[in-house]
């Protein structure tokens, strides 16, 4: 077992303190509280500033409990926030693959469809968004229940093709690999002929915020080898990155 | 040999920014700077056009650097410029002799207001296709003149010179004083059937001819660059709308775009001839490609849509980013009979009430914000309509696509309104950047890069597109209650 993070203790002391008495302490009030160096405290303060859980009165300067803490159980990025964010950097996407394009995110088991960019040959397609998709058999949604942190089971594993991950141990070991690589992707497995590439979004902290990716044809999608071509991974992985960046995330 | 690129500069109302674009008009990089908003009194924008001068001198190489590429490898540049901003320097300094007085500036009104009572107005107002208001460029021009000690005895000696901000950068850029057609339709100086400046409207803004630029095409060669990136030639110039409604590709009559931003602007596409508007709407120049007849277009200005959504969010406070309108206004089903009419500061096409202001009606205990964000996203929709309805009538053309592009065009449910009360399907292309395309395409058509504007119109893809889906009664009665609320704008400012 490893030790305890000692300032991950201190600022869980920090809110607690900004959580009871008058709630607006100063940061001099904050440091002789908890017997702390000022400048110790106000690396803390400062730390628990930009990821919202304290505030900083303008006038007084005293520091009170913010209010991403309120929101904690609820939606971290608001799904149109993501889209109006990656809009720039989903057409592109769609322009270099020529592949449709897809932004989702989970809402409960399923994969909420937030962004749609058309397959750039104007033929006649319908805009999917609000859609939800099954999660173990998309690209997308195996992204996302890679990077989930929440535990348990999987709920019901449908079997759409006979390709789908539909055994909780294969989807589990799929999710390790999508990790360890850090894309994923279906062949098949929710329509036959169909192939999907996919990679996280990451927002403030690192946090996966949502994934975008690509679908086609599969003969398109995939080599010879039936193995996603390598540029499109590319094309995909960059855009990814490049919505993170906007996001304040590292993008990986 | 290495691949070549066509780059353009727009030089928008709060930023400079410099696109590289390959030759099937996808985006490879970016380079924006942000210059400075003057406010000296209340009423008046200035900008400073040495500072814009020296964004543009950053924005340049630094977007080249971020693509990999040199001077060598671009084909033609073109610019894009925020209209009607009015620019004059000294011919032998360069340097100007005011600060720019922007689009926004209302500082003329009560020039305007003595102008429209001035004989001859009439007639200047039919030959620029414009009203008399303090939007367009020849008040400030006049105003210039007026109000800066020495000005017009230089002016008339030919010792200054006039531009608006394409003509300024083609000058920096080139040492040729040039304007593009489009920007010399804003300024109410140019005979729209001649497409050159007139002389009894330069008599009547008191404006001395030496001080104005030759008129050319928008695509056309302007000249060749002496700095910042010697030996290029300078292809294209455009009033950004007008350059949006080309990178659009709406190249035939009846073609339309809007671009949602701040404010949102419609230009239909109206063919070889100029339509006199009969119901509020400007008459202005699309674009002339060199060697052809001028394209003329129809145009109708909202003064506030995405402004309205900065109200909710800055003024009112009810959303903390301007996307999340959607999402409280997902959740409820409808507007629950609550209209928002944004007169903020009177109403723009195709009413031009001045004495209206905005109003909220419908309010019963029964509205939430929920209700209150969709009638902000409906008044965007229920305002482009009104556009709309005015320019069938004026063409004679139905309207059977609306192109879209702009910020809000990321907002899925005004989009699907908007099909919904047009009853046309709306249409986004693959590029947002339509501005800053319009002027590569028109630089890059002018020099052979592209070869015609069928080359252009298949780079052309659709990213999304909404389509009506409504019951016609529904419309008809939420149309007829946004008129009726519209009504309730007229008349508040009372004269005193």
């Amino acid at each position: 077992m490893p030790g305890q993070v000692q300032s991950i203790a201190r600022a869980a002391a920090i809110l607690r303190l900004l959580a009871g008495g008058s709630g607006r302490l100063g940061l001099l009030e904050i440091a002789r509280a908890l017997d702390l160096p000022k400048g110790t405290a106000h690396g803390l303060v400062r730390t628990l500033q930009d990821v919202g859980f304290v505030e900083q009165d303008k006038t007084s300067g005293k520091y009170q409990l913010g209010a991403a803490l309120l929101h904690l159980g609820t939606s971290y990025l608001d799904v149109n926030e993501l889209r109006s964010r990656s809009i720039n950097w989903a057409d592109p996407l769609a322009a270099r693959s020529g592949e449709a394009v897809r932004i989702g995110t989970l809402l409960d088991s399923e994969v909420l469809v937030v962004h749609h960019v058309f397959r750039p040959d104007d033929t006649l397609q319908t805009l999917d968004v609000g859609a939800l998709l099954p999660p173990h058999a998309t690209a997308l949604g195996k992204v996302l229940l890679a990077y989930e942190a929440r535990g348990g089971g999987f709920g019901e594993l449908v079997p759409y093709t006979r390709r789908t991950l539909a055994s909780p141990r294969a989807l589990a070991r799929a999710l390790s690999a999508i990790r360890e690589a850090g894309w994923g992707s279906d062949i098949e497995e929710m329509t036959v002929g169909e192939a999907g590439i996919a990679a996280p979004i990451r927002g403030y902290g690192g946090l996966v915020v949502g994934a975008i990716g690509i679908s086609g044809p599969v003969e398109r999608v995939c080599d010879a080898h039936g193995q996603p071509r390598v540029t499109l991974v590319t094309h995909v992985r960059e855009a990814a990155r490049a919505v993170s960046r906007d996001l304040g995330g590292r993008g990986q | 040999m290495s691949e070549r690129y066509v780059i353009s500069i727009d030089q928008g109302t709060t930023s400079t920014r410099c696109i590289v674009f390959d030759h099937r008009g996808q985006l490879v990089s970016v380079d924006q700077r942000e210059h400075a908003q003057h406010f000296p009194r209340p009423g008046w924008v200035e900008h400073d056009a040495m500072e814009i001068w020296r964004n543009v001198e950053k924005v340049v190489p630094r977007a080249l650097s971020r693509a990999g590429i040199d001077a060598s490898q671009i084909a033609a540049i073109g610019i894009a410029n925020q209209r009607e901003t009015t620019v004059v320097w000294d011919r032998r300094t360069g340097i100007p002799v005011a600060p720019a007085i922007v689009w926004q500036d209302t500082r003329t009104d009560a020039l305007v207001e003595e102008l429209s009572r001035t004989p001859g107005a009439g007639e200047v107002q039919r030959r620029c296709g414009l009203p008399l208001t303090t939007y367009f460029t020849g008040p400030k021009l006049r105003w210039l003149l007026d109000h800066t000690p020495g000005l017009r005895e230089r002016a008339e000696r030919g010792d200054v010179l006039f531009g608006t901000m394409e003509s300024w950068l083609i000058w920096k850029l080139t040492g040729e004083h040039l304007t593009d057609v489009t920007n010399a339709s804003r300024t109410m100086l140019m005979d729209l059937s001649t497409l050159d400046w007139h002389r009894d409207s330069l008599d009547f803004f008191g404006i001395p001819p030496a001080v104005l630029p030759e008129i050319r095409s928008s695509a056309g060669v302007f000249g060749t660059l002496r700095t910042v990136l010697p030996g290029v030639r300078l292809a294209a110039a455009l009033g950004d709308q007008q350059a949006a409604l080309f990178g659009q590709t709406c190249f035939t009559p009846g073609e339309a775009k809007c671009t949602y931003g701040t404010g949102s602007f419609l230009l239909l596409n109206t063919g070889h001839g100029p339509v006199r508007s009969q119901h509020g709407l400007l008459t202005t120049v699309g674009y002339r490609i060199e060697g052809q007849p001028a394209v003329y277009a129809l145009e109708g200005s909202i003064a506030i849509t995405g402004s309205l959504v900065q109200w909710f969010r800055d003024g009112l406070g009810i959303i903390s980013t301007a996307p999340e309108i959607e999402t409280l206004a997902r959740t409820v089903e409808d507007n629950g009979g609550c209209y928002i009419v944004p007169a903020f500061s009177g109403l723009f096409a195709p009413h031009w009430r001045s004495e209206a202001r905005g109003v909220i009606v419908g309010l019963t205990s029964y509205i939430t914000k929920g209700h209150l964000a969709r009638a902000v996203l409906e008044a965007t929709g229920w305002q482009t309509r009104e556009v709309v309805d005015a320019m069938n009538a004026d063409s004679g053309l139905m309207l059977r696509t609306l192109k879209v592009d702009g910020g809000m065009t990321s907002d899925n449910l005004l989009m699907q309104f908007l099909a919904d009360v047009l009853d046309v399907p709306v249409v986004r292309p693959m590029v947002a950047e339509t501005v800053s395309l319009g002027a590569a395409y028109a630089a890059g058509l002018a020099v052979g890069y592209w070869p015609d504007l069928e080359g252009l119109r298949r780079n052309w893809h659709r990213a999304a597109q909404w389509l009506p889906d409504v019951d016609p009664q529904w419309r008809k009665t939420e149309y007829d209650n946004w008129q009726r609320a519209v009504e309730r704008t007229f008349g508040w400012i009372q004269p005193r």
